[in-house]
């Protein structure tokens, strides 16, 4: 594999797999859960950094997981407690684990901070450096584990997907056809976390929360069946991440801002055919 | 006790100290308003979609003056927080997405902007590093004129405008039925908002100023049923938090400022929360 082949691939995984967990995620009204996940692992980072005296590869993976799950976990009992809001309860525990990660970090290993910024910015353009032989071909580390996140992803929404739109769309009828959406749900957060973890290591936290929010909403624009909307995040995110390679090779600048960036081109088209259609539907 | 003496009659001390608890108190009251108004991520996005703005502004004054940056990162912040607005309003996309859509896409284009600017695509990042994270040592006396301003315009604000402000947080039909304009009551509310979030950034960076006018609100709402409890309290509890986190930071080399803050904001949030007697009153 070249080495723009290794990076549009790598994106293009991790832009599949983001967007098919942030748009079940943005039906259910929890798109900014994305970005809790993504500032939460520092924590984890850092509490696993100082527990283990350094972070071997896979030990990342394991601790930004962890955060993830404890951040999500602490979001939904704080609201379910009803002193605060949802949206309150997200916006109270992810600053505070942010805040906690840069503290250790800064405490105790000031040169595990270059650690915590990787994670937030991640630099795609790197990815090929960590390659294995598959089949004879070099594939980046990061591309495979996405390709494998991604596989369970779309096996769990194969199997669940009657349920999951139930549990998204009326929960209450859910409950009553014993579908046990609150099971099916929490399934799918812990799929969203790990998915989450799995692109911060190979794009970073800023391509990751677009990647699972803004082709969401796209779908969501243009299409009211679950599947459709999907379909249409996927295909918005992966022409994203195409698109934002040679965006950034022609700016010379960050390849996943770029990727980030162009998620905002089949968004600004799904809004363009919106108006068109109401102005059709309304006559003019 | 000369030591301590000498401690708080360090400028520097005095100047980050003074800074967190106008700051700390001009996010903790508006933040009653923000969490009431179910608006508490809107800081958080409004906050990373400054970036691009702080980039532009940097570029036109071609050096690290205050005034154009302020200016650029109140401009794409207000701008961010208006599209979620507009976006929201769209059937079938909810605030949170909407949210969502601006603070990505804005962070993603300030990213590209200050990677281009800096002419490496994966080169050092310090200018960002201090975004994100904020400098409060770096603070001047410069930043502490733009901060009395600032508290100064929003105390005004609120005073001048705490009844349609109170009724459009409470009952939207009502406030519009008795001829308030609501709409331009939500746009100067935001507008105060984005301007405090804006002076924060480079105290205590861009994560963590949404959590500094979150966490003293909830706490604050946990303590008391009122409004005007909820703002003053939320007020006082962010000025301690923020006093205390800078006065802890300044005496302990290696914590930074603006994480003790919200780590302290947090645990305030967390006691109330905890010690909270009611019940099922959402806030």
């Amino acid at each position: 594999m070249t080495i723009t082949v290794a990076i549009v691939v790598t994106g293009v995984l991790a832009a599949a797999a983001a967007s098919l967990t942030g748009a079940i995620l943005a039906v259910r009204g929890q798109a900014m859960l994305n970005d809790a996940i993504s500032h939460g692992v520092v924590l984890g980072i850092a509490v696993f950094y100082l527990a283990l005296g350094g972070l071997p590869g896979p030990w990342r993976l394991v601790s930004a997981a962890v955060a993830a799950l404890v951040t999500v976990a602490a979001s939904e009992a704080l609201s379910a407690s009803k002193r605060v809001r949802a949206d309150a309860a997200v916006a109270l525990v992810f600053p505070a684990m942010f805040a906690a990660g840069v503290l250790l970090l800064g405490l105790f290993a000031r040169d595990a901070h270059v650690d915590a910024h990787a994670v937030l910015l991640g630099e795609i353009g790197f990815v090929w450096l960590d390659s294995v032989s598959v089949f004879g071909a070099s594939v980046p580390r990061a591309a495979l584990l996405l390709a494998l996140v991604f596989a369970c992803d779309v096996a769990f929404y194969v199997v669940a997907r009657r349920r999951l739109a139930l549990a998204a769309f009326d929960p209450e009828q859910a409950h009553m056809q014993r579908q046990r959406p609150r099971l099916v749900a929490q399934l799918w957060l812990v799929l969203t976390a790990v998915t989450a973890v799995a692109a911060f290591d190979a794009v970073g936290v800023v391509l990751y929360v677009a990647f699972a929010i803004v082709p969401a909403v796209t779908g969501l624009l243009v299409a009211t069946r679950l599947s459709a909307v999907i379909g249409v995040a996927l295909a918005a995110a992966v022409a994203a991440a195409a698109l934002g390679y040679p965006l950034a090779v022609r700016l010379d600048a960050s390849i996943g801002g770029s990727m980030a960036m162009c998620t905002a081109v089949p968004l600004a088209v799904a809004l363009l055919l919106r108006s068109v259609r109401a102005r059709r539907l309304r006559g003019e | 006790m000369p030591d301590l003496l000498a401690f708080l009659g360090d400028p520097t001390v005095l100047i980050v100290g003074a800074g967190a608890v106008l700051l700390g108190g001009v996010a903790g009251g508006l933040g009653a308003f923000a969490v009431l108004r179910r608006q508490s991520l809107l800081g958080d996005a409004m906050a990373h979609a400054a970036l691009p703005g702080v980039v532009v502004g940097y570029l036109v004054s071609g050096e690290r003056s205050a005034g154009p940056i302020l200016a650029g990162a109140l401009v794409s912040g207000l701008a961010a927080g208006l599209a979620a607005l507009h976006l929201s309003r769209l059937p079938r996309i909810k605030s949170d997405a909407a949210l969502g859509v601006s603070l990505s896409l804005g962070f993603a284009l300030g990213v590209v902007l200050l990677t281009r600017v800096q002419g490496s695509a994966g080169g050092h990042q310090a200018g960002l590093e201090a975004y994100l994270f904020g400098q409060a040592a770096a603070t001047l006396r410069g930043d502490l004129l733009w901060l009395a301003g600032a508290v100064v315009l929003c105390t005004a604000t609120m005073v001048v405008a705490w009844r349609p402000a109170k009724l459009t947080t409470f009952d939207r039909e009502y406030a519009a039925a008795s001829q308030v304009r609501v709409r331009l009551v939500d746009a100067l509310l935001t507008g105060v908002l984005a301007l405090t979030i804006v002076l924060g950034l480079r105290m205590v960076g861009v994560v963590l100023m949404a959590a500094l006018v979150v966490a003293p609100a909830v706490a604050a709402r946990q303590w008391s049923s009122s409004l005007l409890g909820m703002v003053l309290g939320g007020a006082a509890i962010g000025a301690g938090s923020a006093l205390s986190g800078a006065l802890i930071s300044a005496s302990a080399p290696g914590l930074a400022t603006g994480p003790l803050i919200v780590v302290v904001a947090s645990a305030v949030a967390g006691v109330a929360l905890l010690t909270s007697r009611r019940e099922s009153q959402r806030a």
